[in-house]
């Protein structure tokens, strides 16, 4: 995928990675999984619980160390990558601070980052701007609807200018309409910002709708089924209604159905 | 806004007002002794009359109170976080914490007044230490484990170790709960340092003072004492309550929101 002399946003060879080995409750949760992400493409996650998508993103945000295989992030050890600051990252819940304004919210990643006051203030107005928040700045997250907490913090994960932003269920907790609207920010604000993004999510339309690349996983042990190409070109709200849109929904439905099947049956053996 | 503190001021005013009137004629009507139940009216002339006594008493009294609240209060804190980073001393002392909780602490008094002489206020202030301790420790440790696990994988996000997080996230997360354990320490500090004058030690504080009243039949003194009490109780409650909101005024100004 990646075009030569170009790094890819992330590179992940051979990765396993199992829970409680050698214990009664060893959780066999990634084998053998391989992925590239280019710069500035966006891949969603998709699989039944238990695939490991969200121990994959954990593994790409060096919160969770592989067990086999090497994890590449922006040319750099995922743990050098987390160290840098390379990504962002959100998750279902906002988790925004209550005792912090919108805007110190924002600035929390940067105060870490060792950013004067000053110049994290504008950064935060800057972000709020582009989240179409800006007149929020100065309340508190409880004062915001869902949509707008979850608009917060993806502000939040975007402030240090990360390459690559990564995503975990981050709509899931919306209702369906905000859902939508939060799917076409996202894609004009990391469209504007040349983000990459890898996300997880439940939802096929959203998978579909805000990805390039569709990675569809299977369960026990989590592995990658087959990676669906997406190429609907840029997302219009027309997108949704359109006929190729519902050909790909079919098409990483009956593969999610084969995978399902399959696990129950597995489940069935034992 | 002044409206609706108004409508939070005068509500309890008038039940109280109500309550006194009720009081006083019901112990007119059915004359009841005063050694039974004085009149609120006689209880206040006691008052005006020990005025200068009460004065005196409740500042020996709340001068223990308030060492014991806060000698209490650091010591639940600091090992609050000490239980918080060590994870064996935690799981060590807890049980050992509700256990020792569990006792009647004020039933210590008399083997702490053996250990000082007989007219140190130590004993007391080491019994208000005590109860205080608990209800500190036990709020704060929740306060500062209890986070959401989601922020704290978050700030791990940002390359933060132990030490941000615990500044970052645990810190303010406890501020609440270390404001809940307080409100309920304030008003033990001050009914320890009151019991605790029961038991021996010296004659100087407000349960001294409602002692030797009530030997001595003076039950209007003895009410007035005991009014006296109740109002510093308040005090301490209305001080942790009004520390509370200026540590955290984001947190009245939800309840605001919240109340609509």
């Amino acid at each position: 995928m990646t075009p030569p002399g170009e790094t890819a946003a992330v590179e992940i060879a051979g990765v396993g990675k199992v829970f409680n080995a050698g214990k009664p409750g060893q959780v066999d949760a990634l084998q053998d999984v391989s992925l590239t992400v280019a710069s500035g493409e966006s891949v969603a996650l998709i699989g039944p619980s238990g695939c490991g998508k969200s121990t994959l993103l954990r593994l790409i945000a060096n919160l969770l160390e592989p067990t086999a295989g090497t994890v590449t992030v922006n040319g750099k050890s995922a743990a050098q990558a987390r160290q840098d600051q390379d990504y962002g990252m959100a998750f279902q819940q906002a988790s925004l601070f209550d005792w912090r304004t919108v805007a110190r919210n924002i600035e929390l990643p940067l105060e870490l980052k060792g950013w004067d006051k000053r110049r994290r203030r504008d950064k935060a107005l800057e972000m709020l701007e582009l989240v179409q928040l800006r007149d929020f700045a100065d309340h508190h997250p409880w004062e915001l609807s869902g949509g707008m907490q979850q608009r917060v913090a993806i502000a939040r994960a975007l402030s240090v200018d990360p390459p690559l932003l990564l995503m975990d269920e981050p709509f899931g907790a919306l209702d369906e309409m905000t859902r939508e609207h939060m799917q076409t920010e996202l894609l004009r604000i990391c469209r504007q910002l040349g983000t990459t993004v890898v996300l997880v999510t439940h939802s096929i339309p959203e998978a579909v709708y805000l990805a390039n690349r569709v990675v569809v996983m299977s369960p026990r042990p989590g592995r990658i089924t087959k990676i669906v190409d997406v190429p609907l070109g840029e997302r219009t709200e027309a997108t949704r209604e359109d006929t190729a849109f519902f050909e790909k929904i079919t098409e990483v439905r009956e593969l999610l159905r084969g995978v399902e099947a399959s696990a129950r049956s597995h489940e069935a053996a034992w | 806004m002044t409206a609706r503190r108004l409508r939070l001021v005068v509500p309890p005013i008038v039940v109280a007002l109500v309550f006194l009137g009720v009081w006083e004629l019901f112990v007119v009507a059915r004359d009841i002794k005063p050694y039974l139940l004085p009149k609120p009216s006689f209880i206040a002339e006691n008052i005006s009359e020990q005025w200068d006594g009460m004065w005196e008493a409740a500042r020996n009294t709340g001068t223990n109170a308030v060492i014991g609240l806060l000698s209490g209060a650091v010591a639940g804190v600091v090992m609050a976080f000490v239980a918080n980073r060590f994870r064996v001393f935690r799981e060590m002392f807890s049980p050992l914490a509700a256990a020792i909780n569990a006792m009647p602490i004020v039933a210590l008094t008399p083997m702490f007044n053996n250990l000082f002489s007989i007219t140190s206020t130590t004993p007391r202030r080491l019994v208000v230490t005590i109860v205080v301790f608990f209800p500190v420790f036990l709020n704060v440790l929740r306060g500062l484990t209890a986070v959401d696990p989601a922020q704290v994988e978050l700030l791990r996000s940002y390359a933060a170790g132990d030490a941000t997080v615990l500044r970052k996230v645990r810190v303010p997360n406890a501020l609440p709960f270390l404001f809940t354990g307080l409100k309920v320490a304030a008003s033990l500090s001050v009914i320890s340092a009151i019991v605790a004058e029961y038991l021996g030690g010296p004659q100087n504080g407000l349960g001294n003072r409602i002692t030797s009243a009530a030997s001595n039949s003076a039950y209007g003194r003895a009410w007035a004492y005991v009014a006296a009490a109740c109002v510093m109780g308040l005090v301490f409650y209305v001080g942790a309550f009004v520390a509370e909101r200026l540590a955290m005024p984001w947190r009245s100004k939800r309840a605001a929101a919240q109340a609509g």
